[in-house]
């Protein structure tokens, strides 16, 4: 096995129909779908498909697209996947390692392009990447292990049966003789792919690296040292930098501008005006005027001698703090209902007491450490971008139309992410990079984003107003449950129209609550957009999560109860629940008779959790703990946070538990690293995030105003404790579903501290003196 | 033209005085490893040494460095504690994405370099000005410790 050959001259591959992730969760509304160009009668004709059987271009598990092996037995594993610390370039190559039987100390790792005919999906989103491809990429390993077994027997001339693959040699049992995989690898890439159902898997007590958290990470020591090529990072021959000048307000586009101060700037060689793109969002650059130069500072001087005069367009007036009224109103009424067990309203009415709360949560900014960043060039007809990219296909496609070229002619380059959370899955940076590189006839151009840029030109996670309604029996357990959740919708920036949460929205915990109430009732009243809003790290489980499990609490502390139990008794017995049941029809894109909800592993999480935490164990005044549990990404999670209140109002956190059942793990150390980073992520939205507008402007600017965690008020002691899974079993996702538990494990440990309860993030200097 | 003394190369830029360092190792340099977060020292992921101290790169001219001794990520681990520390670093699995790395570990070389074992209070008050958004505080808290560790550091 040489150089990779392109799977797609081979009939190996069972994909999809061509289409974007996004369009995947908005399938039931036809006239968006037809909008962007998607024939809804395909979509009609096809049966429904689940996992990665479900997203664009399926999977792939050829060794022709994934494994090449040099003479010298050096084994070139590529990965697919964008890498942004969830360590997804050390987990997919250790899983096809692994069935290849490769000593990991001769593996290589490569990137690949986006090509999702020849790799499959390659949407790094949804914390689907190992749930999706633990099964193609085993596969993969054990199909070239099968090839290499097969050129040894072959050059032997001994039956198939009496060879083994073992640590990058085949060892012939009866005699003891062995071959290196680079003195087969040759041989071994002339024989056939062997059949998917003849390949022999592994037995997982025979995993040398799967599940045993040994592996450093592939990229630890260039992060170390400097080498590391991140987005930002990348330098071509007669390379120009370039900034941009967005329009300040969503829609909003160039009136009229001056750049002749601008080009006086000492290395600045062009001003560029980029097109407007009236909304729909989509992923499309926002327009503005761009300044090229020398370097990134000249640029960014240059941009500052600019003179522009903004039409800021309908979205002017947008304001925060009139917004938020408009939200709360909003939630104060009936709308859209989308879940209705049983009678709410009759057994409410019947109910000993009644309880109702409502939750507040601001606009966040992703705020990537690597801000976006992208170079692209064009020559002879073909364009290469090279970039931090969440979703390199969809870049590709992006760029093509853009630039009015194939897709065949447009090659993505994916670098290493300085950060993700799903601000790097929208590409509207490496758009921008193409048609700057068209406007300097060609010349590799690079497009650095400032903070500013960053926070001022986001996708941001959506703005909630959540309002929870109960009623309770005399022992105080909930008997009628009412929770209306009003967001701006991720639709909207596709579809301006869209006024209420989708599907994939509603199936971010709101709706699939698996709670042992009788009476539920969800609703969703409508709020409109005035900003771009995208994925931020778990979604809309941030709002959902919070408001429900801060509500639990507080009917616990109505109800006299201890937190933890009366959880577990609204969780109710152990019990597998179908999606179905609960009104979510999307589950993650998750058959429902593969992945019900189980709330005997919620259960689990809770207990496990509370155990580990102490929970129980008397504290000194000023301190408590906060218990939540949430179930997203078809992963369940429990949290203790253990807070310290001073008499000043300053929050510390000596130590949180959480506990996580995923499914089993390819990488333990890396699903301990995932928790550990979500904790700190869910202290930050807590405690500190907020973006807000103010006449239709972004009012943050930097970390001075947008801040988020430093080390100081991090936990000092995260404790991550793993349940057990088993790899017959399907596994969940890990990089998001740890921030959703935080906030409310936070705010019930603050109110367990101080009897104060924070109902609206984040909690800044609500409990100061 | 502006001699500066780079990683011990001596160098003349051919630049405005008033040019930020950091845009000079990266873009006219070709020194990546030094990373722009926020331009304004609110972040930290700039941070090289002038003369053995932690500098942010972002907001420091090229003019005020000149002839002043520069050592960036790409040549801290020419040195004991850089060296101790990239090790710590990759043996904790401390990077999540890494790209604020580069400047934890010049920020943790700068204390180590004052300081033989930082209590966790001095760590926080070294390291505070050096945002992670992955997360990876415990980790980086705990790498510096054992870095410091195997140097004998004692109080």
């Amino acid at each position: 096995m040489s150089a990779p050959v392109d799977s797609t001259t081979r009939p190996l591959i069972v994909a999809n129909v061509s289409r974007r992730r996004f369009l995947q969760g908005i399938s039931t509304l036809g006239g968006l779908v037809l909008a962007v160009g998607y024939p809804s009668a395909i979509r009609a004709q096809e049966a429904k498909k689940y996992g990665a059987d479900g997203m664009p271009n399926g999977w792939v598990d050829s060794p022709l697209a994934f494994v090449s092996i040099a003479e010298d037995g050096t084994v070139t594993i590529v990965c697919h996947r964008s890498e942004m610390g969830q360590g997804v370039r050390t987990g997919m190559p250790m899983i096809v390692a692994d069935e290849l039987e490769a000593d990991w100390n001769r593996v290589r790792v490569a990137q690949a392009p986006g090509d999702e005919k020849k790799f499959g999906n390659q949407d790094t989103d949804g914390s689907r990447s190992t749930r999706h491809f633990f099964e193609p990429m085993r596969r993969c390993g054990a199909a070239a292990r099968t090839m290499l077994e097969a050129a040894a027997a072959e050059r032997w001339k001994v039956p198939v049966s009496e060879v083994e693959a073992e640590n990058h040699q085949v060892l012939h049992r009866p005699t003891g003789r062995r071959l290196g995989y680079g003195t087969l690898a040759k041989a071994a890439a002339s024989r056939p792919v062997p059949a998917r159902e003849t390949l022999r898997l592994k037995d997982p007590k025979k995993f040398r690296y799967i599940g045993k958290g040994q592996l450093k990470l592939i990229d630890g020591r260039d992060i170390v040292t400097g080498k590391a090529q991140y987005g930002i990072d990348t330098r071509l021959d007669g390379m120009l930098y370039a900034v941009v000048a967005r329009p300040p307000v969503y829609g909003g586009k160039v009136a009229t501008f001056e750049a002749a101060e601008a080009l006086k700037v000492p290395g600045v060689q062009k001003v560029v005006q980029i097109e407007d793109s009236p909304p729909p969002a989509h992923f499309n650059p926002v327009g503005g005027v761009a300044v090229i130069a020398r370097n990134t500072w000249a640029a960014m001087q240059g941009r500052q001698a600019l003179k522009i005069t903004w039409d800021d367009g309908p979205n002017a007036g947008y304001d925060s703090v009139a917004f938020k009224a408009t939200l709360e109103e909003a939630a104060r009424k009936s709308g859209k209902v989308v879940r209705n067990d049983g009678d709410f309203a009759a057994a409410a009415a019947g109910a000993a007491r009644r309880h109702e709360a409502d939750y507040y949560l601001p606009h966040l900014a992703h705020a990537t450490m690597e801000p976006p960043a992208a170079t692209a060039r064009i020559a002879n007809g073909k364009c290469e971008v090279w970039g931090c990219f969440q979703s390199p296909q969809a870049t590709r496609d992006l760029v093509a139309k853009r630039l009015g070229m194939s897709a065949d002619d447009v090659t993505v380059h994916v670098t290493l992410l300085g950060g993700g959370f799903g601000r790097k899955s929208k590409p509207d940076y490496g758009i921008e990079a193409a048609v700057l590189s068209r406007a300097m006839d060609g010349k590799p151009v690079k497009v650095t984003w400032t903070r500013d840029d960053d926070l001022h030109n986001g996708y941001y996670h959506t703005v909630s107003a959540e309002h929870l309604e109960a009623g309770v029996d005399a022992q105080g357990k909930p008997v009628a449950w009412l929770h209306r959740s009003v967001a701006p919708t991720i639709i909207s920036t596709f579809n301006p129209a869209a006024k209420n949460q989708a599907p994939f929205e509603l199936g971010l915990g709101v709706i699939n609550v698996p709670f042992a109430i009788p009476n539920v009732r969800i609703e969703n009243p409508e709020a409109t957009a005035h900003a771009r809003i995208g994925w931020f790290r778990s979604v809309s489980n941030i709002p959902h999560a919070f408001a429900i499990q801060s509500f639990v609490a507080e009917l616990a502390a109505a109800a006299g109860r201890d937190p933890k139990d009366f959880l577990l008794d609204v969780i109710g017995p152990a019990r597998q629940v179908s999606p179905e049941t609960l009104g979510d029809t999307w589950n993650h894109g998750e058959s429902p008779e593969r992945y019900p909800v189980d709330t005997g592993r919620l259960r689990r999480v809770v207990e496990v959790a509370a155990r580990q935490s102490g929970w129980g164990k008397t504290l000194p005044k000023g301190r408590g703990l906060g218990i939540a549990a949430h179930y997203s990404f078809v992963s369940y999670i429990a949290a203790v946070v253990e807070v310290a209140v001073d008499d000043q109002g300053v929050v510390t956190i000596p130590r949180v538990d959480m506990a996580v059942d995923c499914g089993a793990c390819v990488n333990p150390d890396r699903v301990r690293a995932q928790m550990e980073g979500a904790c700190v992520m869910g202290v930050a939205v807590a405690t500190l995030g907020e973006i807000s507008f103010k006449g239709g402007r972004v009012e943050q600017d930097n970390f001075n105003s947008y801040q988020v965690t430093r080390m100081a008020d991090a936990p000092r002691d995260i404790r991550v404790h793993i349940v057990p899974g088993d790899y017959s079993k399907p596994m969940g996702g890990v990089g998001e579903p740890g921030v959703p538990p935080i906030p409310p494990a936070l705010c019930n440990a603050i109110f367990a501290a101080t009897g104060k309860r924070i109902r609206r993030l984040p909690i800044r200097d609500q409990l100061k003196a | 033209m502006i001699p500066l003394d780079i990683n011990g190369k001596r160098q003349n830029v051919d630049l405005p005085g008033e040019t930020p360092l950091l845009w000079t190792l990266r873009d006219e340099l070709g020194l990546t490893g030094t990373k722009f977060g926020c331009g304004m020292a609110l972040c930290g992921a700039c941070t090289v040494h002038v003369n053995g101290q932690p500098v942010r790169s972002c907001i420091t001219p090229i003019s005020a460095v000149a002839n002043q001794k520069v050592v960036t990520i790409e040549a801290i681990g020419n040195a004991p504690i850089g060296k101790a520390l990239q090790a710590a670093w990759v043996d904790a699995g401390v990077p999540q994405c890494g790209y604020c790395q580069a400047g934890q570990l010049m920020a943790a070389a700068g204390l180590l370099a004052r300081n033989a074992k930082p209590s966790d209070a001095e760590i926080d008050e070294a390291m505070s000005g050096n945002i992670c958004r992955c997360g990876t505080y415990t980790r980086i808290r705990s790498a510096i410790k054992q870095a410091s560790a195997r140097r004998g550091g004692t109080r």
